[in-house]
């Protein structure tokens, strides 16, 4: 063998061997400790480990947008209420200890409790909230749900730099302890809203610490300069795969606060996330494959969890297409579906089939009953408009983005619409992004959706299919809808209100511009030594109630 | 020798700034913006945010100012990543790519090159069909199958290594790169396996190699130090490729482990149109295949004398 | 020790002088007679055959479809016994649905465990059992390997896709072979700038991210099978373009080559005829290893949009699909990874008797 050929297989082989070695020394270093917890050392410890699924985008809670964040956010921020143990409807005081509304509930005043600190010790004020408000409203800020803020008055104006003064918006600080705010219309369930990412404090020293009130994307959300007002505060953040959070000891209410820390595995992969369960590494998860979902149910009944959730799932139908334009045809869609049988034997999650938009559990409103499984009258409708037994009915394509689940439950639709009604739809699916384009430029027949609620309130459902809302995507318009939905929004006492929000609906339904299949329940994997994890409609957690029972203890 | 070397290494400039530029437009063209969501933010909302990161000016005026800035070898902010840069994000994501990558060369290495001489020093016997046919399981059980298997077996039934995460659970003996590198070096050593055999057929099948045995030279100086040399030249001009693909990582075992690499990092990019985290990516990788399939030329050089004119 | 700067280790692979290379239809037809004196090869031959036979066949006698749904029957078990749910309705004919005996069950929640129990034995029996307007009997119907989650017939889903994997595997492994070897071939053949151009071409096309180029190709040419060949063969050569450079490098400098040149031949000729036979040893080894790799390829584009849409299904999608249900119902992910790996075993087994077939030296063995 040559001596260059001996030189540079040899110096191959250093680096290989240094690359080992450097990763197996790392691999016993200290830093890793930290981590590694049993589930019997984690109860022990009182540190709740569990999976929100995937990686969280940012911890500002402003900039945030899904529900992954907010999961993580809960745990650090915390509004002017928090969510009670066990009810959703119900708020205990959060960074507010009292507050009142006028009687139609469009002006209300919270006292901010003289106890509340930042994590860095300074005192909760007024102000602070509407720093908090006034960044939210920043345009060049980009915050992508500043429009839950345009209830407040005068907001949409200074969003839009109608006004550039924003003493003109319907927030103010009175003094450091009183916080008023004043809405366009009246708003009943502003307690709910306050709760969502968008409403939440932040502190205003850091934010201007890392950059202007608009500078997106800073530092402060690392750990190390969060400045948190809740329960817990960050202690690590490591990207794709964990951050911890440790008790606050600053918290107003930490005498209560049970557990001493949490840690946020990020796991997309539900199989995964399942495994890591079964090996202990989770008190919880986000959810459960769907063919595991009978196994737990029939052998582990107490390790899974199946809640009722504030979400449906729809097909939008593209009303512009021909033939789909007749309200005939979208009913005949509707009622050939059987719905029971996907839930019961694809799902199997015990969602309930959807016979309105609106799902039950959105306080006082009666979900409606008008949209069920009837083969026969849907052959009559689509013959009446017609196509009797789906002859001459043009071929149509069903879009969806790739998922399993999605996928299963077009393919039961396909069939059943080819068996009941004779009518053929193709299957296409799409990845994520191109999904969105196609579903946002309206350019499909029928595209797969679902619509997760913000709040405990019937309009975080039926105000997205108003003429022009940028949700609506299908496009349905009906100036009588606009016409109700307005109105409820200007009526103030509940009951009337919920009635034209019913009335709006009942209008929905006989249009039908979707085909609805189910509404959602939130199924996860969660270890009995979990206490006080109640099921919620929002999923919204206070985790300052949570704890945790060290099983070996009571053993002994 | 070194004149070669330094030519290949200038002509990475010309190869990055093409892949760039490609990947780049094609970003530009694809469907599907990086502020889209299934919830809708409004027009305003989405004008404001690409105007923020300078989206809104006609496409040629972002590429210009993009280029000056990787020129400084700044690729920009990452937009999944808020508040990370993708410098930040190949930072932190390469090195766990680069351990599982390594490892799992040495095994595709070891594995494959072992099987293949076997193999080949025994044709068509039992001690041929035998390594090769396991080597082939490294295929037909793709990384997706394979991977959730070795989990099952190796972290739930016996224990020995964790099921997901990379800094938790030190309290499992195996260190947490262990089984996503087996899954991808089995993989890769099917491969090995075979182009070994197929070239060190080739090369036993030749006069000088008859002429050595006639001589008496044992067999395993024959296979060792006659044969191996020119027997191993298609395996080498597979490595290099393999080699910059397992340590950029692979995004089906990262998830399967849920392992934070590299490659799930650019996968998810593309799916995210996170553009800067796309394209700092993309130029990584390219300057990783340019500079193995130069380590790989080189060695097939040393390897084979003839090339060299 | 050898001094390999000096000395060349490789004696002349071919004889130029020999006839055999110019006549190129004896090389093939020696090929023939020596493949099948090799046994393994030919069992890879006929197992493939096999394969290939079912896939075309097959699914015209399983009687079931590959499509439709049963969802009541969900992912039954292989040769599990199937109940007949037969509920009679007030209007129309009654509503027929399969369920699996062993979720029959489930039907009794609210039922007391040993009352559920019973129901089954009952019907087990060959019994029928009535509740309100519905019935339940055994029915005759067998699934040989079960049923997917949606209760179709795997049996017939896997032949229904082993035709598009084979399909899909073949016309994309040609693709790729036929651009990486002439890319490859050429690249080695002209060296110099030529060589570089080439090769540096190929390391960007391999940098390149296949994700964004598969949904700009679906997006500006809208899905269909071509697009689906294009978009495979466009990586897959990359590699077969190295492998085969690599060694063309080796073998030009050698005498028959040169004398080849000397002679005047035209550079296509001494390529194809002289220099690519000596390395189909290496491109039959790589094509055997790039098959699986399309196949599986193919369940990526899927994902993606490209490639096979539902209820239509691959051998790619059905082991992705399967994979993730192997815990609970291993069925869907075994029989479609065994077609996949008798396919891949005799593909291999075949691909060596013919390396070794073609190989002129062995002859001499």
């Amino acid at each position: 063998m040559s001596s260059a050929m001996k030189t540079v297989i040899g110096v191959i082989a250093v680096l290989f061997a240094g690359v080992l070695v450097w990763m197996f020394a790392r691999g016993t270093a200290t830093d890793r400790s930290s981590y590694s917890l049993t589930l019997r050392e984690a109860n022990r410890n009182k540190i709740l480990l569990l999976t929100v699924g995937s990686e969280p985008r940012t911890l500002d809670p402003q900039a945030a947008q899904g529900v992954t964040e907010h999961h993580i956010i809960m745990a650090m921020i915390e509004g002017l209420v928090a969510p009670s143990i066990n009810d959703q409807a119900k708020v205990v005081p959060g960074m507010a200890d009292r507050w009142e509304h006028n009687d139609d509930y469009s002006v209300w005043m919270f006292h901010i409790g003289e106890d509340r600190k930042w994590s860095n010790g300074d005192s909760i004020t007024a102000h602070d909230f509407v720093f908090s408000y006034k960044r939210m409203l920043t345009a060049s800020f980009g915050a992508q749900y500043a429009e839950n803020l345009y209830i407040l008055k005068g907001a949409e104006e200074y969003y839009n730099g109608k006004t550039g003064n924003f003493d003109d918006v319907g927030v103010k600080a009175i003094d450091d302890h009183n916080l008023r705010i004043e809405l366009v219309g009246p708003t009943p369930y502003l307690l709910s809203l306050v709760q969502h990412d968008s409403w939440l404090p932040i502190n205003p020293k850091t934010i201007l610490k890392f950059g202007n009130i608009d500078t997106r994307d800073t530092k402060w959300t690392h750990a190390g300069n969060y400045v948190a007002n809740g329960p817990f505060i960050m202690k690590t953040w490591r990207p794709n795969d964990v951050i911890e959070v440790v008790r606050n000891p600053l918290y107003w209410d930490a005498a209560n606060v049970k557990l001493n820390g949490i840690n946020f595995y990020s796991i997309e992969n539900s199989n995964t996330g399942g495994r890591a369960f079964q090996a202990g590494q989770l008190h919880k998860t986000d959810q459960v494959s769907l063919d595991k979902v009978p196994y737990y149910r029939r052998m582990h009944p107490e390790l899974i969890r199946i809640d009722p959730y504030e979400g449906v799932y729809f097909y939008r139908i593209n009303i512009s297409r021909k033939v789909l334009d007749n309200p005939k045809v979208r009913l005949a869609l509707n009622l050939a579906i059987d719905r029971d049988a996907i839930v019961k034997n694809i799902l199997r999650e015990d969602q309930k089939p959807a016979t309105g938009f609106t799902p039950p559990g959105m306080g006082d409103y009666t979900p409606l009953n008008k949209i069920t499984y009837d083969p026969e009258r849907a052959r009559q409708l689509l013959a009446e408009a017609g196509y009797p037994k789906g002859k001459g009915f043009p071929k149509f394509t069903i879009h969806f983005n790739t998922l399993e689940s999605h996928r299963a439950i077009a393919e039961a639709i396909q069939q059943m619409w080819k068996e009941e009604l004779g009518i053929d739809v193709t299957l296409e699916n799409q990845e994520w992004k191109v999904y969105l384009d196609t579903q946002n430029s309206i350019n499909y027949d029928i595209s797969r959706s679902a619509w997760i609620g913000d709040f405990l309130d019937p309009v975080t459902f039926l105000s997205m299919w108003t003429a022009g809302n940028g949700n609506n995507n299908t496009h349905w318009a009906n100036s009588k809808y606009d016409a109700l939905i307005e109105q409820a929004a200007r009526t103030g006492d509940p009951k009337t209100r919920l009635d034209i929000l019913h009335r709006a609906e009942e209008l929905f339904l006989s249009e039908l511009p979707v085909v609805l299949v189910y509404w959602y329940t939130n199924t996860y994997l969660l270890q009995p030594s979990v206490q006080n994890w109640y099921p919620l409609v929002l999923g919204n957690h206070n985790y300052k109630y949570i704890d945790l029972k060290d099983e070996f203890e009571r053993a002994k | 020798m070194i004149k070669i070397i330094a030519g290949r290494l200038f002509q990475l400039i010309p190869v990055l700034w093409i892949i760039l530029t490609l990947t780049f437009f094609m970003t530009k063209i694809v469907p599907g913006g990086p502020f889209s969501a299934e919830r809708q933010a409004t027009p305003e909302v989405i004008a404001q945010l690409n105007a923020y990161y300078g989206l809104d000016k006609p496409v040629w005026q972002q590429y210009l100012r993009y280029l000056s800035k990787v020129v400084m070898f700044d690729f920009g902010p990452s937009y999944t990543y808020q508040s990370e840069s993708v410098n930040e994000v190949i930072g932190r994501a390469f090195p766990i790519s680069l351990q599982i990558g390594t490892l799992a060369f040495c095994i595709a290495l070891v594995i494959g090159v072992t099987a293949g001489v076997i193999a080949a020093a025994n044709k068509n016997k039992l001690l041929d069909y035998l390594p090769m046919s396991i080597s082939m399981l490294g295929i037909c059980l793709p990384t997706f199958v394979l991977g959730p298997i070795l989990a099952l077996v190796f972290g739930l039934v016996l224990k020995l290594a964790p099921v997901s995460g990379w800094y938790g659970l030190n309290y499992v003996p195996l260190h947490p790169a262990v089984m996503p590198a087996v899954t991808l070096g089995l993989f890769y050593a099917a491969y090995i396996a075979r182009l070994t055999r197929g070239g060190m057929l080739d090369i036993l099948n030749q006069d000088f190699i008859r002429t050595a045995r006639a001589k008496g030279v044992p067999e395993h100086e024959i296979i060792f130090r006659h044969a191996s040399r020119g027997g191993l030249l298609p395996v080498v001009a597979f490595l290099g490729p393999c080699f910059a693909g397992l340590i950029s990582g692979s995004f089906v075992v990262e998830k399967v482990f849920n392992v934070p690499g590299l490659g799930q990092e650019f996968i998810k990019s593309v799916f995210n149109r996170d553009y800067p985290l796309i394209l700092g990516t993309v130029v990584f990788f390219g300057a990783l295949i340019v500079i193995f399939n130069l380590v790989s030329d080189v060695v097939q050089l040393l390897l084979d004398p003839r090339s060299r004119n | 020790m050898r001094d390999s700067t000096r000395a060349a280790p490789f004696a002349d692979p071919v004889p130029v002088q020999g006839e055999s290379l110019e006549r190129g239809s004896s090389l093939w037809r020696d090929a023939w007679l020596r493949l099948q004196k090799n046994r393994i090869a030919l069992f890879g031959l006929w197992t493939f055959m096999l394969i290939a036979i079912l896939c075309l066949g097959g699914p015209f006698f399983t009687s079931y479809s590959y499509e439709s749904t049963e969802i009541s029957l969900k992912a039954s078990a292989p040769t599990e016994r199937i109940v007949l749910r037969t509920e009679f309705r007030k209007v129309g004919e009654p509503r027929e649905s399969y369920l699996a005996l062993s979720s029959l069950e489930d039907e009794f929640l609210e039922r007391s465990p040993a009352e559920r129990r019973a129901i089954k034995e009952r019907v087990q029996n060959g019994n029928e059992f009535r509740e309100g307007n519905a019935a339940y009997r055994l029915s005759n119907q067998r699934h040989v390997f079960g049923t997917d989650p949606l209760g179709r017939d795997l049996l017939t889903r896997v032949l229904i896709g082993g035709r598009i994997s084979l399909a899909v595997g073949f016309a994309a492994t040609l693709v790729s072979i036929a651009i990486g070897v002439v890319w490859g071939a050429a690249a080695g053949f002209a060296g110099g700038k030529v060589d570089t151009v080439m090769m540096r071409f190929a390391d960007i096309l391999y940098a390149l991210p296949f994700t964004v180029i598969v949904i700009l190709l679906m997006v500006m040419f809208g899905r269909n099978f071509v697009l689906l060949f294009v978009a495979i063969g466009a990586v897959e050569w990359l590699n077969m373009s190295r492998i085969v450079r690599g060694q063309i490098i080796a073998l030009k400098n050698q005498e028959f080559i040169e004398a080849a040149i000397s002679l005047g031949l035209p550079a296509y000729r001494i390529m194809f005829r002289h220099l690519i036979p000596n390395v189909m040893g290496s491109i039959i080894i790589y094509t055997t290893l790039t098959v699986p790799n399309v196949m599986l390829l193919e369940a990526v584009l899927s994902f993606l949009g490209l490639g096979v849409q539902p209820p239509l299904s691959s051998w790619g999608v059905l082991i992705d699909e399967g994979s993730r249900t192997m815990e609970t119902s291993p069925w869907l992910l075994f029989f479609p990874a065994v077609f996949f790996t008798l396919t891949l075993f005799s593909l291999n087994f075949l691909g060596d008797g013919l390396r070794d077939a073609l190989d002129p030296k062995s002859s001499k063995d």
